[in-house]
């Protein structure tokens, strides 16, 4: 680094020259606020600003003070900004991690009209009315003006950023990565961690937020052994840089965020903006560096208080001076060395104040030496400024001398925080190191390994050794050899004072409100010492009493000075309190990176039939069910959905229907114990169940509750096919598999889903035999030959099809199963064949409508997870004999209950009235009190689960689930739905063919 | 009590603040109670507060393991609504509901209730068929309930996408108007608060560790803090259920999942009602601090470690960007998890236990916040009269072995 003195030192801040990220022959046009400014390639936003001389760059939540840049980092609470307009908006970017490019808009948020001139800036006269909770206090008095008025009044002031109006037009990306040692930081401790793995042979990812490894450590007396180290890192291992490691989670796993073309033009932008890693990680080292920390004191908070080490940052990266008459006010020997390169760099240094007394170490001599004024044992208790710094008040700790210094610039540093944010995740325990005056890691010999400043190996030496030590570890606990040659000759540093652990200047209480522990949110010390005062002294109490630590920034600066004044304030010991919890992200994540490409149609698979672009070309309307498109029906010339299914009905009543019903679960259960098995999850038996034949199951949960049906055939002894409701297939596999692998190993059954093997074309009507007939000449279809309930392996249309004869319209019906993709021949050879016969494609709904008329109950619809087999009346597959699953619930005193909401029919009085589905069941006895609103319960019998106009009727039908229902047949009873009632009559389920004839013929 | 408003606000403003005394005493635990609460939550100070507030009953210490209301009352999506679709189970969370409508006045304590109305959007025909019958069914048990079609949907909520080509478009919603949200942690306070100012001693930082039974009959818990004697304990300790009733010496049917929420960085008003989905599978809110509150399902093992796995994350962000595109730059601030009880039923356990003087209140799973007043309200009932309150009566652990369950699991009510 060789900052030099600018030529021309206008207001502060100002541009020194050179600086290791900016390129000082790019300029960078960008706008803030509607106004034009230059920057240098390689600047943030902030030092952008800042080498403009901006001074003010957003308004704190509550009082809407003015507020300036803070940090260098990702720690800011403060400038916070809304970058790019429209679509492309992002709201609330850190300008001290947004990188410039040319054309960049930005505007400042949570002012009106303007950020000079934010009329909300009163709240800041009425603070003292306005203390941490004061929203809980009052506001007391109307329900109706909280309603009205003063929480839409709270709701307006909230927030800072707006969302982006429209969709967004980028684009992200997920990847998976595996590795043997996974470093998270590349400053100098990660770089040596990865050096160390890389030297040990093991697979090593590095991740560094910053866009460059070992970020402003150019000017280091280790610069040479970094420029190596970084050269053979990036040779031998995967480097990943803008890159966040934001969630530690389980067994290894890691998630990261790489900014990926964030720092780009939009134009220059190719394909990601973001992406998100996905990292399994066999061992990890965190080099996660420390957070510094500010000093709480009256005005902590004014535009031109900075950070020490953001001062530094500014000037070794990007040049810029943070001001040139400077005073900095410290606890630790670090803002030190930050305030002489600032001197060397040009500014002036008014004084360094420093709580501690008694200096004897080598930063303190150095900077007398360099002819600075540090005052020891003094507190800065007051900055004067409004929008920007103009000077500080200091006092003696001791109450005794005050003085006035002038100043432009404030630096201060309450002493570093380590970002122990991804070991506590990962559960990691903190120890309070008081030395360091901060919370450490509770280093175990187990992994994590930490290196660096976050375990208080500050200065390159330690960093380097304790990063080797930490790579080496993490290597050899896999089993790696010990790498070899640590190589760096440093210069011992001077030995320095400790830091003090110092939580707040003492003032007066009344000047409490002005110092400011979490920027942000403006939580105050008043704040703290109110909420402790009222009984919050658990850690979690004061943060969500006060909302420190509820920011962007999630506490990473104020949080531990809370914490610190907890402590002091309730006369506790600091190393006995808690941090409140580190939750993931370490750094907000965007959601569109988080969702990744599950978005828009690839927000869930879209599983497709063979016979799809059939159904498209034919016009079809398409119902999702699960997964699945499926037809729902087929709108000739403008037919609305009643005209197509009356017509698709009757032509299956009629004539014949074709269905594609290639969606239905299929299951090959397949094993010497396969019909025992069966007899275990079938309600029914199947041991004596002939080859050839199929039979109609129930399936129930434990709690006897029915779970799924279908029909099952058995294709051979040991080898039966199962279909399940299409929504289902999935949950069924897996009850099955469930049962076999935990709780039945012993039985020798496998289950294989062949549901997208075989393709599924059904023909039903009363002509079904004669289209199948012609696509299957030389086969006898008679009902002696292939009676109903039956299977047989038959050839149709010249492909090897397996033919059931079962039906869920009640008529006669064949269900052809032909494989995938043979099946499109089949459904056109059928169609053509059929077309002398009237044939017609019928969609889901005309499927629903069709076995309603023979009261077909559909698992999912007639029954919710509370219906039993015998409440639908199908005691008939439920043996008494054989247990099963769901056996011993079905015997519970009230699941045995004989008034059990019943499956029944109804019909309405008025034939041509169709009840809503869903609608309600009242008795007679009960309707008189339906009146909306309702002010006290009528009480329900059940509801209308199907209803539908039948075409072959020319009525209404509807099924009901209706309590004691098998009992109270012919009863009267209204079907309730907003208020309307509909009389009808209750009955049994099959309204069409109640003998089957037309089914079994 | 120091008395909470307007005006005190501003008296104490002239003393710089320094008047405001502690909202709850720090209380030592005495030796013997008339009740003891387990369970510093949400459920355990209402049941205390009601205990003293309707019942007289105010020798009532509630015994907290870590800080007061650190459970799942702070970690909650804080969604308040009673549009639940069984008779049981719309009577409970009604009855909570309008306790909730009175609760700031009630308790001197602004719980900052919201009623911004909630959307539960139904995204295939049978969700329709189930959403209609749920709407159906709450019409006539006087829970505000009302269908809107998809163009209802758009005039309510502008934002959510309703277009045709989302991978399952939105059909239709139902909408309860009464329902919202709630200031969750200051639910907790403002039970402990009124609670305190009653008689009732609440001590945080003292575990419950065992119970002292004889003959069938409770008569103490031992705890962190010594043995306190009882004639009355109530475990009240949502996540955690199982393993005091173990300590008890009973068994109960509960599962205890993690379940995570999430918030957006604080933006500027934007969404101003809860919207919840279950196909496309998310539900959002927005705080009065700007947050977007997310949440979703359980994550799918058991823990008892109050943090959650990633995938369960991405997926529900998927969910929130299809239904909202415009939401997908804004960021993820904070995620957490909590621990839920989940019965076989999704319904809660509340009464008697098979030992007498123990009760038992639990198995909220997902959605216990919504009914913690009603919650304590008829725990507090079943305590002071050794008899279930009629409300509470159904949701009697012996269910599980009568069968009657009020299964909100295939019901037609959505989680949360």
């Amino acid at each position: 680094m060789t900052a030099t003195r600018p030529a021309n030192l206008r207001a502060p801040p100002v541009r020194a020259r050179g600086g290791d990220w900016v390129d000082d022959t790019r300029p960078i046009a960008v706008s803030f606020d509607g106004r034009a400014y230059t920057g240098l390639a390689g600047d943030t936003l902030a030092s952008a600003l800042l080498a403009n001389g901006v001074r003010v760059v957003g308004r704190s939540l509550k009082y809407h003070r003015p507020r300036g840049i803070l940090s260098a980092g990702f720690e800011e609470p403060n400038a916070l900004v809304q970058l790019g307009k429209g679509a492309h908006s992002e709201p609330n970017a850190l300008a001290t991690r947004v990188e410039i490019y040319d054309g960049m808009t930005a505007t400042s948020v949570n002012r009106w009209p303007s950020l000079s001139h934010d009329v909300f800036a009163a709240f800041g006269l009425l603070a003292r009315f306005m203390p941490a909770g004061f929203y809980y206090k009052t506001f007391l008095g109307s329900r109706v003006l909280w309603d009205r008025l003063y929480e839409p009044f709270l709701r307006r002031m909230a927030g800072f950023g707006r969302a982006p109006v429209g969709a967004d037009p980028e684009n992200y990306d997920q990847r998976h990565l595996q590795c043997d040692v996974l470093v998270v930081g590349g400053g100098v401790a990660g770089l040596a961690s990865a050096r160390a793995a890389c030297a040990s042979g093991a697979r090593v990812v590095l991740i560094e937020d910053n866009p460059e490894l070992a970020a402003g450590l150019a000017a280091s007396p280790a610069k040479e052994w970094i420029d190596v180290a970084i050269g053979v890192v990036k040779q031998d291992a995967t480097v990943l840089t803008r890159t966040t490691v934001f969630g530690a989670y389980d067994a290894g796993y890691f998630a990261a965020l790489q900014r990926a073309s964030d720092h780009l033009p939009q134009e220059a932008r190719a394909g990601v903006r973001q992406r998100l890693w996905l990292i399994r990680a066999k061992q990890v080292v965190l080099a996660t560096g420390a957070i510094e920390r500010p000093l709480v004191f009256p005005n902590n908070d004014r535009p031109g208080v900075y950070l020490a080490g953001a001062a530094r940052a500014y000037l070794d990266r990007f040049g810029v001076l943070v001001g040139r008459n400077v005073v900095a006010f410290t606890n630790n020997d670090e803002t030190y060395a930050t305030v002489i390169a600032l001197k060397k760099a040009g500014a002036a240094i008014a004084a360094i104040v420093d709580v501690r007394a008694n200096l004897t170490g080598g930063a303190v001599a150095l900077a007398k030496h360099e002819g600075i004024r540090v005052l020891e044992g003094y507190v800065v208790v007051d900055v004067r400024g409004r929008s920007a710094v103009r000077g500080v008040t200091i006092a003696a700790l001791d109450g005794g001398r005050r003085e006035k210094i002038a100043c432009d610039a404030l630096l201060m540093s309450g002493g570093w925080s380590p970002a122990v944010h991804l070991f506590s995740q990962q559960g990691g325990k903190l120890i309070y190191d008081p030395g360091m005056a901060a919370f450490v890691p509770d280093r175990r010999p187990a992994d994590p390994w930490c290196a660096g400043a976050l375990c208080g190996e500050t200065g390159v030496d330690a960093a380097i050794t304790g990063g080797w030590r930490a790579g080496s570890s993490a290597a050899t606990a896999l089993g790696k050899p010990a790498p070899r040659g640590l190589t760096a000759e440093l210069p011992d540093e001077p030995k320095g004072d400790a830091p003090l652990a110092f939580w707040r200047v003492p003032v007066a209480p009344s000047a409490e409100r002005k110092c400011f522990i979490d920027f942000q949110n403006d939580s105050t010390l008043a704040d703290v010492s109110l909420a402790v005062r009222e009984g919050f002294t658990h850690p979690e109490h004061v943060k969500r009493y006060t909302l420190t630590g509820f920011g962007t920034d999630q506490g990473k600066t104020g949080n531990i000075n809370a914490l610190g004044n907890i402590a002091e304030r309730t006369g506790g010991d600091l190393a006995r309190l808690a941090p409140t919890t580190f939750r993931p992200p370490f750094l907000p994540v965007t959601f569109g990176a988080l969702a990744g490409r599950e978005k828009g149609a690839l927000l869930d698979p879209v599983r497709v039939t063979a016979l799809h672009d059939w159904h498209v070309a034919a016009g079809a309307a398409f119902e999702n069910v699960g997964q699945w498109k499926r037809p729902w029906y087929y709108p000739k010339d403008g037919e609305t959905l009643d005209q197509a299914v009356t017509r698709e009905c009757l032509a299956v009543r009629n004539n014949v229907g074709i269905l594609d019903a290639s969606t239905l679960g299929k299951i090959e259960i397949v094993g010497a114990d396969a019909a025992a098995f069966l007899n275990r999850v079938y309600t029914n038996a199947w041991s004596k169940l002939g080859v050839g034949r199929s039979r109609y199951g129930l399936m129930c949960r434990e709690d006897g509750m029915l779970f799924d049906d279908g029909t099952t055939t058995r294709l051979a002894p040991d080898r039966f096919l199962m279909t399940t409701t299409t929504g289902n297939a999935a949950a069924v596999l897996d009850w099955l598999e469930e049962w076999l692998q935990t709780e039945w190993p012993d039985l020798k059954v496998y289950c294989t889903s062949v549901t997208d093997h075989w393709s599924t074309i059904a023909l039903a009507g009363p002509r079904a035999r004669e289209v199948l007939q012609c696509l299957a000449p030389g086969t006898a279809l008679d009902a002696e030959n292939f009676p109903f309930m039956s299977y047989q392996e038959v050839v149709v249309a010249g492909v090897a099809a397996r033919v059931f004869r079962i039906s869920f319209t009640g008529e006669l019906s064949f269900e052809i199963n032909v494989p995938w993709h043979d099946a499109r021949h089949v459904w056109e050879a059928a169609i053509t064949a059929g077309a002398a016969f009237g044939i017609t494609p019928y969609g889901t709904e005309a499927m629903h409508v069709l076995r309603a008329e023979k009261g077909y109950p559909i698992i999912g619809q007639d029954t919710d997870g509370t219906v039993t087999p015998l409440d639908l009346g199908m005691a008939w597959a439920v043996s008494t004999k054989k247990d099963f699953l769901g056996k011993r619930s079905l015997a519970r005193p009230d699941t045995a209950r004989p008034d059990r909401k019943q499956f029944v029919g109804l019909l309405t009085s008025d034939p041509s009235r169709v009840i809503p589905e869903g609608a309600q069941i009242v008795s007679e006895s009960n309707i008189a009190d339906v009146r909306l609103p309702q002010s006290s319960p009528v009480p329900m019998e059940g509801h209308v689960t199907s209803s539908y106009f039948s075409a072959v009727l020319g009525r209404s039908i509807a099924l009901a689930l209706v309590r004691d229902g098998f009992r109270r047949t012919g009863e009267t009873v209204y079907a309730v739905a907003d208020g309307h009632a509909i009389a009808a009559r209750i009955g049994p389920t099959v309204f069409y063919d109640p003998d089957g004839t037309r089914r079994d013929g | 009590m120091q008395r909470f408003s307007a005006f005190a606000l501003l008296a104490k403003s002239l003393g710089g603040h320094q008047g405001w005394s502690r909202q709850w005493r720090l209380a030592t635990p005495k030796d013997a109670y008339d009740v003891v609460i387990v369970g510093g939550g949400g459920h355990g100070l209402a049941t205390a507060y009601y205990l003293a507030r309707n019942h007289g009953i105010t020798n009532v210490a509630v015994l907290e393991k870590g800080w007061l209301g650190g459970g799942n009352v702070a970690r909650n999506t804080t969604i308040v609504r009673s549009n639940y679709l069984w008779d049981e189970s719309a009577a409970l969370y009604e009855h909570s509901l309008k306790l909730w409508e009175d609760l700031s006045q009630d308790l001197n304590y602004n719980v900052m209730l919201s009623q911004r109305g909630v959307l539960n959007l139904a995204h295939s025909l049978q969700e329709v068929r189930d959403s209609r019958r749920r709407v159906y069914a709450n019409q006539l048990n006087g829970v505000d309930a009302e269908w809107l079609d998809r163009g209802g949907v758009k005039v309510f909520c502008p934002l959510i996408n309703t277009d045709e080509s989302l991978r399952y478009p939105v059909l239709g919603a139902t909408l309860q108007r009464r329902a919202g949200t709630a200031r969750h942690d200051a639910v907790a306070w403002g039970f402990a608060r009124a609670a305190d100012s009653r008689g009732v001693d609440i001590v945080e930082n003292c575990e419950v560790t065992g119970f002292d039974i004889q003959g069938g009959r409770v008569t103490g818990v031992q705890t962190t803090r010594g043995a306190i004697r009882a004639p009355k304990v109530a475990i009240v300790v949502a996540g955690h259920g199982s393993v005091m009733a173990e300590r008890a010496g009973f068994r109960l049917p509960l599962e205890s999942h993690p379940l995570q929420a999430l918030v957006s960085e604080p933006i500027k008003p934007v969404l101003d009602c809860v919207v919840m989905s279950n196909a496309v599978h998310v539900y959002v809110s927005q705080s009065d601090k700007g947050e977007l509150v997310i949440g979703a399902g359980i994550d799918s093992y058991n823990s008892y470690a109050q943090r959650g796995s990633l995938p369960v994350v991405t997926s529900q962000l998927g969910a929130l960007i299809a239904l909202f595109p415009m939401f997908s730059r804004l960021k993820m601030m904070r995620n957490w998890g909590g621990i839920v009880d989940v019965s076989p039923d999704a319904s809660p356990i509340v009464g008697k236990t098979p030992i007498d003087g123990l009760y038992f209140n639990g198995g909220w799973g997902t959605g216990g916040f919504k009914a913690t007043p009603g919650s304590g309200h008829i725990f507090a009932h079943t305590i002071a009269h050794e008899d279930p309150h009629p409300l509470a009566a159904p949701f009697n652990l012996d269910r599980f072995s009568t069968g009657a369950l009020v299964d909100e699991h295939g019901a037609a009510a959505v989680a949360h």
